[in-house]
């Protein structure tokens, strides 16, 4: 079994650098591919954080740009201002970002999840207002409305591929962990989990504040790409972005996330010039998957070599982890 | 200069009773349709919206007449609720509460895209339903359509109370409020009375609709998204669920919104419901009017 496991890391490891490698050597020449790529690796870490928190642990955050902001603001800021290199940079941003969530979290998911819906939200804009009052706030240098041109672009597609691989496996660990099925116990049903002695408001606190970290990471990564920190990059609707890639993907499916974290960046360049319709189209998805399929395109499911051989018919699959959900 | 600062101070209760009135009636909506089916209707700031939009193009076809811009604003409204429920909504009504959320948003943003991608982004004039006066008291002003705003709310707010409690199918609305299955087995049409909330909401969300425009004359397809939003959190302050609560909630909060102004920067304004609401769920999550209540199995 220990074998089987450990090979299976390295066969995804090696597909994770051959990837890397194709994708570099047919786009990275141009500029605006790479650019995209890259946007596309960051949207990766974002939906499949937020999965985390909506998916997995059955919360509903609609904050994730704020916790995004902070770690923009903060990793940037270092980089900026203090001249601190980029990954002790990033690593601040997203523990910030962390810790903010944590602050955030332990009030409110004491709550049902349509308060933190809202309180989630509000989070969200309360850091934008602060952004934007930044003069009155003591912190001028942050630039209120006008924002700081001139963010190193420390960001390259190479380590924004290389985070997101990094963040689908410390969640995709997380939750065949003790800790990550104690998370999914509580989406299941919460009452029983207390029963079961599941400390339900620390396992929600504690998703909820991985997740946000993981959005700190993103907004770090994010900043340094743009090279520009604004608040207007951490509105809502990006927050709806986001959300959008946890539904198209799948509540509670890394893989379904991730790809639906590339395909909505694709989707979104493509539709650039008709921003209206590219928004009508994502409500109406919302709307229509949640009617069609409450659990997402993938549900619970998760794209893995097993799922993938499992297509021939005959070969008995092999147990396969983070897949169990019931679609009730 | 004590004498000014108290007038300005009485002054600001006034445009504070004033704001507070219009979120009083979208705060309504929202805690009528929680109190029913428990859910949070994210699209009901966007209700308000498109109620503004049809009091626009009513005064359009009737001309600047109060009354039948108001009436045919509500009806719109009422219909445009009753739809949303019974597409987006019910078929969801078994489904977990989180993708019921995420198909109100989806309302949400189909309704603010949708009317921004027919009628067009850029903000329109609301046309001038009645003639602007204002009326000196001392020191203080007040305004005709001030007066209109909080008379028409009133008069509203009356009426509904008068439709909950003294008609039969008010007294539905409670008993399916109270329990929906026991109501069902009672006879009573659970699906009927789940529209007539929706459509309730909906009229009196257009109504504020209708008065904002009057009030502060510019309309665009996003204005729905802050009130809405401050109205939702004006229905948790006063205990959701609970209708005079959603009134004493939505005055609170154009007050509080109103007096902020004058101790902070305005840039400060959107934060105070956020502020509030976080205070409010910690302090007393079932609001000022709510009871303590632990969650059943």
């Amino acid at each position: 079994m220990k074998a089987t496991l450990s090979n299976r890391y390295v066969v995804s490891a090696a597909g994770a650098i051959l990837l890397y490698f194709v994708l570099s050597l047919a786009f990275g020449s141009n500029e605006y591919y790479s650019h995209v790529l890259t946007l596309a690796a960051i949207n990766v870490i974002l939906a499949v954080s937020l999965n985390l928190i909506n998916g997995f642990t059955g919360q509903f955050s609609l904050g994730h740009a704020g916790f995004m902001a902070v770690g923009a603001y903060v990793a940037g800021g270092l980089t900026f201002f203090l001249k601190v290199p980029f990954l002790p940079a990033l690593a601040a941003g997203a523990l910030a970002a962390g810790i903010v969530g944590f602050l955030v979290g332990l009030p409110t998911l004491r709550l049902r999840g349509d308060y933190l819906a809202i309180a989630t939200l509000g989070f969200g804009e309360i850091i934008r207002v602060l952004i934007i009052n930044s003069d009155a706030i003591g912190l001028p240098m942050l630039g209120g409305p006008r924002g700081v041109r001139g963010i190193p672009g420390y960001t390259t597609f190479g380590w924004a591929y290389f985070f997101a691989v990094f963040t689908i496996l410390v969640i995709a660990n997380f939750i065949n962990s003790t800790h990550g099925r104690a998370c999914i116990s509580v989406r299941e049903d919460e009452v029983a989990a207390e029963a079961m002695g599941v400390d339900t408001t620390r396992y929600k606190v504690l998703a909820f504040s991985i997740g946000a970290a993981f959005a700190g990471l993103a907004g770090g990564l994010f900043a340094h790409q743009l090279q520009l920190l604004h608040p207007d990059s951490y509105t809502f609707l990006k927050s709806v972005d986001h959300l959008t890639m946890v539904v198209l993907g799948g509540m509670g499916s890394i893989t379904g996330a991730a790809v639906a974290g590339v395909f909505i960046t694709a989707f979104s360049e493509a539709l650039r010039e008709v921003q209206d319709l590219r928004m009508i189209v994502y409500s109406l998805s919302l709307i229509i998957i949640m009617l069609v399929r409450p659990q997402g395109l993938m549900g619970g499911r998760e794209l893995t070599m097993d799922s993938v051989r499992r297509l021939w018919p005959g070969r008995r699959a092999a147990h396969t982890g983070g897949g169990a959900r019931g679609t009730a | 200069m004590e004498g000014t600062s108290l007038t300005m101070f009485l002054q600001q209760i006034i445009n504070g009773l004033s704001l507070g009135s219009i979120y009083a009636l979208i705060a309504l909506g929202y805690t009528m349709v929680y109190g029913i089916v428990r859910l949070i209707n994210f699209a009901h700031g966007d209700v308000y919206m498109v109620g503004a939009y049809l009091g626009f193009f009513a005064a359009g076809w009737f001309g600047p007449r109060f009354i039948p811009v108001l009436l045919v604003s509500m009806a719109g409204a009422a219909l445009l609720g009753v739809i949303i429920e019974r597409a987006a909504y019910k078929p969801l009504r078994m489904a977990p509460r989180i993708a019921a959320l995420t198909t109100a948003i989806g309302v949400s943003l189909l309704l603010e895209n949708g009317t921004r991608f027919v009628i067009g982004p850029n903000p329109k004039g609301f046309p001038d339903l009645i003639e602007r006066q204002t009326y000196n008291l001392g020191s203080l002003e007040i305004s005709n359509v001030d007066i209109l705003v909080l008379l028409v709310s009133l008069g509203l707010m009356v009426l509904l109370q008068f439709i909950v409690y003294r008609t039969r199918i008010g007294k539905s609305m409670r008993a399916v409020s109270f329990d929906k299955d026991a109501a069902r087995l009672m006879g009573i049409d659970v699906d009927r009375v789940i529209s007539v909330t929706f459509a309730i909401g909906s009229a009196l969300a257009a109504a504020a609709g209708v008065l904002v425009g009057i009030a502060y004359p510019r309309i665009d397809p996003y204005m729905g998204i802050m009130p809405g939003l401050k109205a939702f959190v004006a229905a948790v302050l006063g205990g959701i669920g609970i209708i005079p609560g959603a009134v004493l909630g939505g005055i609170l909060m154009g007050e509080a919104e109103v007096l902020s102004v004058q101790f902070f920067p305005s840039t400060f304004k959107n934060a105070t419901a956020f502020v509030i609401l976080i205070l409010v769920l910690l302090l007393r999550p079932s609001g000022l009017l709510g009871r303590q209540q632990s969650e059943k199995v």
